[in-house]
């Protein structure tokens, strides 16, 4: 089960996810990144502080964006997650390829960083 | 002793599945990061199977079996869906996965990082995924 909330303040579309992300309910995430997307969004911050649990499936979604936010030049930032989910993201090197942060404040300083 | 659970081929019953091997992973007072980790692993086993095996049909189920010995923790995920060849798996390619948009492949990426051995394997008929782990100290 997830529940997903989209808020957009000063320029920065936050999608806010809490509970678990499992084969069953990615397709929330994805429909959420899909629909952001579609509005054009430029910078996208993914609140995670509320995500307990998240398998390859959730990962796959974030995955399969990647493309998209290089070619449309959209700035994209996870904050917020906790130890347990972070490792998950570390067991495959993602945190290489996804921007990824420890806290919302500094998803905000990296999204308004015309440098970043 | 061998803890069992007998599930639907419903990517809904993950979520119970996921609750039975850290209940079973508490009990034993294994460490939160590493319990989190070995049910990730076998979640990833199961949503394999229920989708690519059994295509999510409710009619039909598996069995998640749990050997919690000394030095190992052995899972045996038994069913009688499509047989997996893992001899025919190979790695994905990460930069390869975001350039084809394909939201799947992770999962045995993933398992392969955190069980011990993995092995896919027929038993009376049925094919038997085993997950061993062994434990810290043990």
């Amino acid at each position: 089960m997830v529940e997903i909330t989209a808020e957009t303040r000063d320029g920065i579309h936050e999608l806010i996810v809490v509970g678990e992300i499992d084969a069953s309910s990615s397709i929330h995430l994805d429909n959420a990144i899909s629909a952001t997307m579609e509005n054009g969004h430029q910078k996208i911050m993914v609140n995670c502080e509320g995500l307990n649990y998240i398998s390859s499936a959730g990962l796959g979604v974030f995955m399969s964006y990647l493309d998209d936010f290089e070619a449309k030049e959209v700035k994209f930032v996870i904050c917020g997650l906790n130890e347990k989910v972070n490792h998950v993201f570390e067991l495959l090197g993602l945190e290489n390829l996804i921007k990824i942060v420890a806290t919302k404040a500094e998803a905000q300083a990296y999204l308004n960083d015309s440098q970043a | 002793m061998i803890h069992r659970l007998k599930s639907q081929c419903s990517k809904k019953q993950l979520r119970e599945i996921r609750a039975f091997v850290e209940k079973v992973l508490k009990s034993h007072e294994m460490p939160d990061i590493e319990a989190y980790q070995i049910v990730l692993a076998v979640d990833e086993i199961c949503a394999n199977l229920i989708i690519h095996s059994h295509h999510c049909n409710v009619e039909e189920s598996f069995e998640v079996c749990i050997d919690y010995q000394d030095k190992e923790i052995i899972f045996e995920i038994v069913d009688d869906g499509l047989a997996f060849a893992l001899n025919q798996y190979s790695e994905p390619n990460l930069k390869e996965i975001i350039r084809t948009k394909k939201k799947g492949g992770l999962g045995l990426m993933l398992v392969q990082r955190i069980m011990d051995k993995i092995e896919f394997t027929k038993r009376n008929n049925k094919n038997v995924c085993l997950l061993c782990k062994k434990i810290e100290g043990g």
